[in-house]
């Protein structure tokens, strides 16, 4: 198992590379001088000149994506200019509450998603199964970040049973419980897109199951139903379930950035909005690759998931 | 192309989202005919009306501007960028999945390594990192949507392309002496169209909801213009005083995506074959039962006794009667064999006695199967469920498919023995053992940690049939346990399952199609033939002298040792289909003995002392070894 793991590890190199490659060629794209476009139209020639050099961005592209690739792999992410501080600090920082609200969230689709897909499967066609059909397609064609705003409408302003926005309260301690609070209301509106797309997988991936063989053997020899549904089938149907929660993983990693800026919840997602709205080209640029090998590493345990469920596969 | 448009239609949710998208399209095709007031102009002074004020349906924004106006503008906007990115998306997409799918080699792995790259990605993320490249608006959101979605594409279209690409036509175009970019616009194009379309239907939805999102971002379109997503993005800060300039904007977002998304499904049911044939429904616990006439009564035959039972499949509105009205018993420490043809019904018949058979579509519609005189057929759930196994187990034909493969073979075993009675982790694990050794595999000890796929195919059945013995069963119905296996591995699970019949006193109900193993194995044998019993008997006796055409001509399809040189015969036809049985025998079409009174009417099993032969003008005298099946089979020629 340890050697697959590190034969994972070693095939996702390649693949974090070629994101850096492609983070790099789109900030190639920018037009014009990117320091000029890092400091904004106000900057001084000095600061320009001053900048390029430091960036090595007088030398060739090539050269400086190396450059720029050294410089990450010592932690050297570059400053913001907007903010004044280290592109990692504040990814860091913003990356720890976008991973308690996408965490949060893919917890609630996966468990929802898989136990309403397997009673919807189990109960195919009859009402809890249309209900839950219903549910879904409802689920998967509400925009999320519409969603959240209904959420505060009605959840916060009319019944005000959770704060309207916000990670922490301006005064006050910050414990568990003032967390979940403000965290109930974002987490949920995050994860009814991936929810849905999870039931919908796992009720097919279900009835596929349940007509094979190996059910009526379970069946057969007088598994009691619940046994047959809930360890035999969805055990089977895992196989297929766990790379769509991999895919899903990543939808719940998008759909943050929208949610965060619906909820102000102080992440990655609305850092990036920002950036971009300022023009703050750096912190764009360590944001991106930052998350992005994080998801990279986040399959990578996807797959390690995979190969503890399935003995098939080959270690 | 007409039934998947009637099967669309028949979809009614698909027929309704097809119908809201359509008129939303044309809605917003006729914004600028429509009456409408300049979505553009502020009045300050009338800033945040409600819906249905005066000359404001649906009221006003944050700078007095009409939002039934503003409404149709921006889904008009948001439906051309949709589309626009959903079509720059799939072109560009798909020139890459056919180029790589149809150069191959190196070509493909270099685009496709490069496909994976982009995919790796949260798809936001290089969205956003593409915007923040071109500066945000809304051409550069549509050209982030589209781009972020091409490796979808390239990726469908190359897995179609190589399909194609190694076909017959294509290389024919090829030996033409055809250019590349010729074989690729004339040949492969025409074929991956209807994908590319498809794809995109299914795809469009996505778009409009991405491209609205960076407008919520503040990411796309700029103001004054709005699209669906920054009318809500602009709506964000008056939400809680006033809601209806947010909830406008986001209904509409959610009914275009939505009838979208419906029809996506409605497309893709249609296209898939197993909806039509209703094979993606699910067997329930127990087969179903419909019984219309009340069952006979018992009569105290055998251990288990299966009387006139009739199960169907129901199948949109065909009825295939797949067993017929059977009547079977076995006695305890017997061995019965059911030979037949595949489709004969013997399979379907074991299974109905647990109620096994798949349901839906199986239905038990008549008859009794009796466990010591009590009948089982509608017996309860919590009844059937605590016999299986226990009274009744089962063995069947292929252990790779039977055998769970996520499960290692000593938990199903203690899995088996836990339905029925409570038992500790190291019994389990004893017994387990005890099982394994008992059906002869060697070294138990490190088996019962072994899964499925790591044992040989005769290992894995001598598991089956461990699992079978864990409650030590009265009566094991075998469904051609040994047809997967090869002929030594055979040898070695009859003979076992024959010492295990004597030694344990277990009753047997076989079920083959040869007639070699029946020899060896079953005291009795009843013959069956398009879902009923056609002839039975003690072994002996039906195979020296088998009275019905057809046993007499399954057993010459057997080829002997030693029997010189002997013309194999093949029965001509085919057994009939059982939703349209014929009146009268069931064979008659394929019989040289038929004559006219044997397709008029039923014909009864009769016989004596259990030997009964379903047929008008029984055989006899065995055919000659070398008799020429003369004209008949050249008339089917």
């Amino acid at each position: 198992m340890t050697g697959y793991i590190l034969k994972r590890l070693l095939s996702a190199i390649p693949v974090l590379l070629g994101i850096t490659v492609i983070v790099f060629l789109i900030m190639a794209m920018i037009p014009g001088d990117p320091a000029t476009a890092i400091l904004g139209s106000y900057a001084t020639p000095d600061n320009v000149e001053k900048l390029n050099r430091d960036l090595g961005l007088d030398k060739p592209l090539v050269a400086q994506y190396f450059i720029w690739l050294g410089n990450m792999l010592t932690g050297d992410f570059g400053t913001s200019f907007a903010l004044n501080r280290p592109v990692l600090d504040e990814v860091l920082e913003r990356f720890n509450a976008t991973l308690i609200l996408a965490g949060t969230a893919f917890l609630i689709c996966s468990v929802l998603g898989i136990i309403a897909g397997v009673v919807s499967a189990s109960r195919q066609y009859g009402f809890a199964d249309k209900s839950i059909t219903f549910a879904v397609l409802l689920g998967i064609s509400i925009p999320s970040f519409f969603l959240g705003m209904m959420m505060i409408l009605f959840f916060s302003v009319n019944l005000r049973w959770f704060p309207v926005s916000g990670m922490w309260p301006v005064y006050g301690d910050r414990n568990l419980w003032v967390l979940l609070n403000h965290l109930t209301l974002p987490a949920l509106a995050l994860a009814v897109v991936a929810t849905g797309v999870i039931a919908r997988l796992s009720r097919s991936a279900m009835l596929e199951v349940l007509r094979q063989d190996f059910i009526r053997t379970a069946r057969a020899k007088g598994v009691h139903e619940r046994g047959v549904i809930w360890r035999h089938a969805l055990k089977a149907a895992m196989v297929s379930i766990i790379p769509v929660l991999g895919i899903q993983a990543g939808f719940v990693l998008s759909g943050a950035v929208y949610i965060e800026m619906v909820f102000q919840w102080p992440g990655v997602g609305r850092m990036l909005v920002d950036a971009i709205l300022k023009r703050d080209i750096l912190l764009v640029q360590g944001g991106v690759v930052f998350v992005a090998a994080c998801y990279v590493l986040f399959n990578i345990a996807v797959d390690v998931a995979q190969s503890l469920l399935d003995p098939r596969i080959k270690t | 192309m007409t039934a998947f448009f009637r099967l669309l239609a028949r979809n009614r949710l698909a027929l309704a989202g097809l119908i809201v998208m359509t008129v939303v399209v044309i809605l917003a095709l006729l914004t600028p005919l429509l009456p409408l007031a300049d979505p553009d102009v502020t009045d300050t002074g009338n800033r945040f009306q409600p819906p249905f004020s005066e000359g404001a349906l649906l009221g006003t924004d944050h700078l007095g501007r009409d939002l039934l106006s503003r409404l149709m503008w921006g889904t008009r906007l948001s439906l051309a960028v949709g589309f626009a990115a959903a079509i720059a998306a799939a072109t560009i997409g798909a020139a890459i999945g056919i180029i790589a799918g149809f150069y191959g080699g190196r070509t493909d792995n270099i685009i496709m390594r490069g496909v994976d790259m982009l995919m790796a990605f949260p798809y936001i993320l290089l969205a956003l990192a593409i915007v923040a490249a071109l500066g945000p608006g809304l051409l550069n959101a549509l050209i982030a949507v589209a781009a972020v979605n091409v490796p979808f594409f390239a990726r469908n279209i190359r897995g179609i392309t190589v399909g194609i690409a190694h076909k017959e036509f294509v290389d024919a175009a090829r030996l033409a002496g055809l250019s590349n970019a010729r074989i690729i616009l004339t040949e492969i194009l025409p074929n991956v169209v209807p994908v590319i379309v498809i794809a995109m239907s299914t795809t469009i939805g996505w778009m409009i909801l991405e491209t609205a999102g960076l407008s919520f971002l503040g990411l796309g379109s700029q103001p004054p213009q709005a699209d669906l997503g920054s009318m809500l993005g602009e709506a964000r800060s008056a939400l809680i005083t006033n809601p209806h300039t947010s909830i406008v904007p986001g209904v509409m977002i959610l009914i275009i995506v939505m009838s979208i998304n419906l029809l996506g499904d409605g497309i893709r049911d249609a296209l898939d074959p197993r909806l039509k044939s209703g094979a993606l429904s699910r067997p329930m616990a127990a087969t179903n039962v419909d019984r219309k006439e009340t069952p006979p009564a018992a009569t105290g035959r055998g251990l288990l006794e299966v009387q006139a039972l009739e199960t169907q499949f129901h199948v949109k509105n065909r009825v295939y009667k797949a067993v017929g009205g059977v009547d079977l018993h076995v006695e305890p420490g017997e061995c019965l064999g059911i030979i037949g043809e595949s489709g004969s019904g013997k399979s379907v018949t074991a299974l109905s006695v647990m109620g096994l058979v798949a349901s839906p579509p199986g239905v038990i519609t008549g008859g009794a199967v009796r466990y010591e005189g009590e009948d089982l057929v509608g017996a309860p759930y919590r009844k059937l469920r605590s016999m299986r196994g226990k009274n009744v187990a089962y063995i069947f034909q292929d252990p790779l498919a039977t055998l769970h493969p996520l499960y290692k073979v000593g938990d199903q075993l203690i899995e088996a023995i836990r339905s029925h009675r409570p038992i500790g982790k190291d019994e389990g694990r004893k017994t387990a053992i005890e099982l394994l050794k008992s059906v002869r595999i060697p070294n138990p000890e490190k088996r019962i940690s072994d899964y499925p796929h790591e044992l040989s195919g005769g290992m894995r059945q001598r598991v089956g049939i461990a699992m079978a013995l864990a409650n030590e069963p009265d009566i094991i119905i075998a469904d051609e346990p040994t047809t997967a296996l090869d002929v030594t591995v055979q040898a070695q699970i009859l003979s076992l399952l024959d010492d295990l019949r004597r030694s344990r006193g277990l009753a047997i109900v076989f079920i083959t199609h040869d007639f070699g193993v029946v020899a060896q194995l079953c005291d009795r044998v009843a013959v069956m033939y398009a879902g009923r019993i056609i002839e039975e008997g003690t072994t002996a006796e039906v195979l020296e002298n088998p009275m019905h055409p057809y046993t007499a001509r399954l057993m010459a399809c057997v080829p002997e040792l030693g029997e010189g040189k002997r013309r194999l015969e093949a029965i001509r036809g085919l057994p009939p289909v059982v939703d349209k049985l014929p009146p009268g025998c069931a064979f008659a079409d394929r019989c040289e003995r038929v004559q006219d009174v044997c397709r008029q009417g039923e014909i009864p099993l009769e016989g004596e002392e259990g030997r009964a032969v379903r047929c008008l003008f029984p055989v006899t005298e065995p055919p000659p070894a070398d008799a020429k099946p003369a004209q008949s089979q050249e008339a089917a020629e």
